[in-house]
């Protein structure tokens, strides 16, 4: 027993958690009678999937994913991404006399310029943009249901759904 | 990612789903919705995924809960489970 947690849930509680919340949003659409509890549960099932795809782009020890400014004496040269016109500007800055030294400076003014970055320190932004989509798109899809459920409370009076079919067999069965 | 506080918050989101599930009152499920929106913008900005934690703030919690809310004054505030 103490084995089966640490190997199997301890290291991906999270995901665990994601799929009870998936669980409970399946059961609200299923075992609910009122049409907005559906709906809370529709949403509550959409944001576990989101969630469960978000937690797959964070890293042990990780940042944000936004990149410090460069620094101000090198920003000039940070934004001339050619490397053509880059080697240009060294070779007409460069003087005879002293080529290896100028050569040097122009190496460790280039690194600088271009701050490595180590992607074991920032979150991956990927899934975060991919799921942005998904929430905005979620709410969209949102509205249009409660209007719908707006409409059938309009037309047959209640928001619960055994009243509703009651209302469209009984109608049926008057025909 | 911080173990114990996203296993708290994660604790509290399961908490606050079951309750705006079970509650009859629509008004009162609307609003815990809103928290459990707001919770889950906590979890993001957690993460590392501030983007989402503040698209989540404003459109998951605040514009979906005024739906909800809007849909409940339009129709009935009473459910049966």
């Amino acid at each position: 027993m103490e084995q089966l947690v640490e190997q199997i849930l301890e290291p991906h509680f999270n995901f665990w958690i994601y799929v009870i919340l998936m669980m409970i949003g399946l059961w609200a659409v299923i075992a609910k009678n009122n049409l907005i509890k559906k709906l809370i549960g529709l949403s509550i099932f959409q944001t576990a999937i989101i969630l469960f795809y978000v937690s797959l782009g964070v890293k042990e020890d990780a940042n944000i994913p936004i990149k410090k400014p460069t620094p101000i004496e090198y920003s000039e040269r940070a934004y001339d991404s050619e490397a053509d016109t880059r080697s240009a500007y060294a070779a007409a800055e460069k003087t005879p006399a002293d080529e290896n030294a100028d050569s040097k400076a122009g190496d460790s003014q280039k690194k600088k310029a271009y701050e490595k970055i180590n992607p074991d320190k920032i979150a991956n932004p990927l899934p975060h943009v991919l799921m942005l989509t998904a929430i905005v798109v979620g709410v969209a899809t949102l509205g249009v249901a409660l209007a719908i459920a707006q409409m059938i409370f309009k037309e047959f009076g209640t928001l619960e759904e055994d009243e509703v079919l009651k209302v469209i067999k009984g109608g049926e069965q008057d025909d | 990612m911080i173990f114990t506080f996203d296993f708290i918050i994660l604790i509290f989101m399961v908490v606050a789903a079951i309750i705006a599930l079970n509650v009859k009152d629509l008004l009162s499920a609307s609003m815990i919705f809103g928290i459990y929106g707001f919770l889950i913008c906590l979890l993001w900005a957690e993460m590392g995924a501030v983007d989402v934690a503040f698209t989540e703030a404003a459109v998951g919690a605040g514009v979906s809960a005024v739906l909800f809310i809007a849909t409940v004054f339009n129709t009935n505030r009473k459910s049966s489970d």
